[in-house]
């Protein structure tokens, strides 16, 4: 009996171990986050007096998104983004899933092959590509589009998805597509119909882990598209916290208005996003 | 019969399914790849390109000038890698062994927040941190003081033996979510019965993460040391967002990508020059082939024996 007790005893200080730990570090994480936010409600006299406290009705103020709405064209800019970020996902979303369709169902010369050197992406950056991928876009014209830009992430994006996706597909029934063959449906049909809405689930954890460094990324939007109207968020953030860095209402405004659009699609997509990671990492 | 037939006859389907993946793929990302290091092969000569073969990675090497940042912007990187390693890896494992206990409450709340940072853009951490870091604003110095440190306060990404460093923990910071669920994932992967077969033997406790899980997790922690690198040694935003072009202060945090960037650009005084620009990111991609295939050839094969 008495064991028993001291077993208990040791589990739940163990477990108060475990939650003041991941408390900790909890409040790591999402410190920066929240002080950013709670300071660009406030004046910019309580930003510099008490930058921990939350906004009460004499410290409120608007004045730094007020500022950022008059300046910088940030509906535009996210726009951009939100164009970039779609079409590149639908296109990787498409022909990933062509070509891990072709890749997983037929047996053909070369499949191996093609296999290895699609998955090449994955490992090394499209970023090394940069000063060739700009002489191209110079060449055909496209740079300061976002046409430059939705063509590279859906490169970027390929390797990954066809990877994640045929290892998908090859758990798939042959059963059923043979049944489909039998009915006399092509091959597009039998992935259309039978394919694409089985792998639903793949496609989901693939699409986040494709959205997350498109929508993020400086790099790309930097040297291809800085143009004023092909600007993305994450770029026209940067140059316009870059103008305002003493403008601290501003710029704290700013960020906060990039972090909210990703913060809610997060918390929205994250039980999708954290099944995706796990199940591909059971795998 | 039926399947000769069916062997002889062009399979169109195959190469519609395959051909936009693979044209969008072979020119937007490998076609270039080789046009860079074709690149690094020739020089501007009176604005005609001259072959100069090796020439370009001689000055690159051989020039002070031009390996001195290099060999700087590689040393950072290295150390950039490293603090990843150090403090990355430890903390994920900690926190994806405390989460994947059994009885544990709140577990997805402790999940989502603590993978918060990794969605936000590398602009807006750097921001963020380099605001809250600010000597100017002072929350930084304020909350040490507020147990008793703030002597141990520094302008930390102003100064030159700190900057990097900095930058670092920052990176981390916003990254250690990643390392965390995959090696969750990897616990909750391990067979109910080895656990008890375990517990049956008084493996317990510490012991038994030391002896039973951490083995079984080891390719895990393979997969992430391997992306971490090639995440590393490919870093720009986060260094240009908080620190600039420059990788100031005095160009302690410039790292490959930043050099790269300034090379190919040019900055204050100085032109861009593709030709360089393009023998840097070829040596970028020869150092990320290396680890790669040290990965790939070296640790994976080894660590296979340890998968069920």
């Amino acid at each position: 009996m008495k064991n028993n007790g001291n077993l208990i005893n040791a589990s739940t200080a163990r477990t108060i171990a475990a939650h003041a730990v991941l408390i900790t570090y909890t409040l790591i994480a999402l410190f920066p986050v929240v002080v950013i936010l709670i300071n660009s409600f406030k004046t910019r006299k309580a930003i510099f007096k008490s930058p921990l406290s939350l906004p009460n009705s004499e410290s409120f103020s608007l004045v730094g998104y007020e500022t950022v709405v008059k300046q910088g064209d940030f509906l535009l800019y996210f726009q951009n983004s939100l164009v970039v970020t779609v079409v590149s996902l639908t296109l990787v979303l498409l022909f990933g899933a062509m070509a891990a369709f072709a890749l997983s169902e037929y047996r053909f010369k070369g499949n191996l092959l093609v296999g290895l050197y699609l998955a090449l992406g994955i490992m090394i950056p499209i970023r090394l590509g940069t000063v060739s991928i700009l002489q191209m876009m110079v060449a055909t014209d496209l740079v300061n589009t976002l046409t430059a830009l939705i063509l590279v992430y859906t490169a970027q994006g390929l390797p990954l998805a066809i990877f994640i996706l045929s290892e998908f597909m090859q758990g798939i029934s042959d059963d059923l597509k043979n049944a489909g063959r039998i009915d006399g449906l092509s091959e597009y049909r039998i992935f259309g119909r039978l394919v694409l809405p089985l792998i639903r689930p793949a496609m989901a954890t693939v699409a986040v882990f494709t959205m997350i460094p498109i929508w993020n990324d400086l790099w790309f939007p930097l040297i291809l598209a800085p143009a004023e109207e092909t600007k993305t968020v994450t770029l026209g953030a940067q140059v316009f916290i870059g103008q305002f860095v003493t403008n601290w209402n501003a710029v704290l405004s700013s960020l906060s208005l990039a972090i909210v659009p990703v913060l809610v699609l997060y918390v929205i997509f994250s039980r999708q996003l954290i099944k995706g990671i796990t199940a591909g990492a059971v795998k | 019969m039926a399947r000769s037939v069916r062997n002889q006859k062009v399979r169109w389907h195959i190469l519609v399914f395959l051909a936009p993946a693979f044209l969008v793929y072979t020119a937007i990302m490998i076609i270039p790849l080789f046009g860079t290091m074709q690149l690094s092969m020739f020089r501007s000569v009176d604005n005609t390109q001259v072959f100069v073969g090796l020439g370009n990675f001689k000055a690159l090497f051989g020039d002070p000038r031009w390996s001195e940042s290099f060999w700087n912007a590689f040393v950072n990187n290295s150390w950039f890698f490293l603090i990843h390693m150090l403090v990355q890896n430890p903390i994920g494992v900690l926190l994806a062994a405390l989460l994947s206990s059994n009885k544990l409450r709140m577990k997805a709340f402790y999940r989502t927040s603590i993978f918060v940072p990794t969605i936000l853009s590398f602009v807006i951490v750097g921001f963020a941190w380099k605001l809250i870091l600010s000597p100017i604003w002072g929350v930084a110095p304020s909350m040490l003081d507020a147990v008793g440190l703030k002597s141990l306060f520094a302008p930390w990404l102003g100064k030159e033996e700190y900057a990097l460093t900095t930058l670092a923990l920052i990176s981390v910071w916003q990254f250690v979510g990643i390392p965390m669920m995959l090696i969750y994932a990897a616990m909750l992967s391990i067979p109910d019965e080895v656990i008890e077969a375990a517990e049956c033997d008084g493996v317990t406790g510490s012991s038994q993460f030391w002896k039973i899980k951490l083995p079984l997790i080891l390719p895990a922690i393979g997969i992430i040391s391997i992306l971490t690198f090639v995440g590393n040694f490919n870093a720009f935003d986060l260094i240009y967002s908080a620190q600039g072009a420059l990788a100031g202060p005095n160009f302690s945090t410039d790292v490959l990508g930043t050099f790269m960037f300034r090379t190919f650009f040019g900055f204050q005084l100085q032109l861009g020059d593709p030709n360089m620009g393009s023998a840097i990111a070829t040596a970028m991609f020869l150092i990320i082939l290396v680890g790669v295939s040290i990965y790939l050839f070296g640790i994976q094969t080894r660590l296979r024996r340890y998968q069920f």
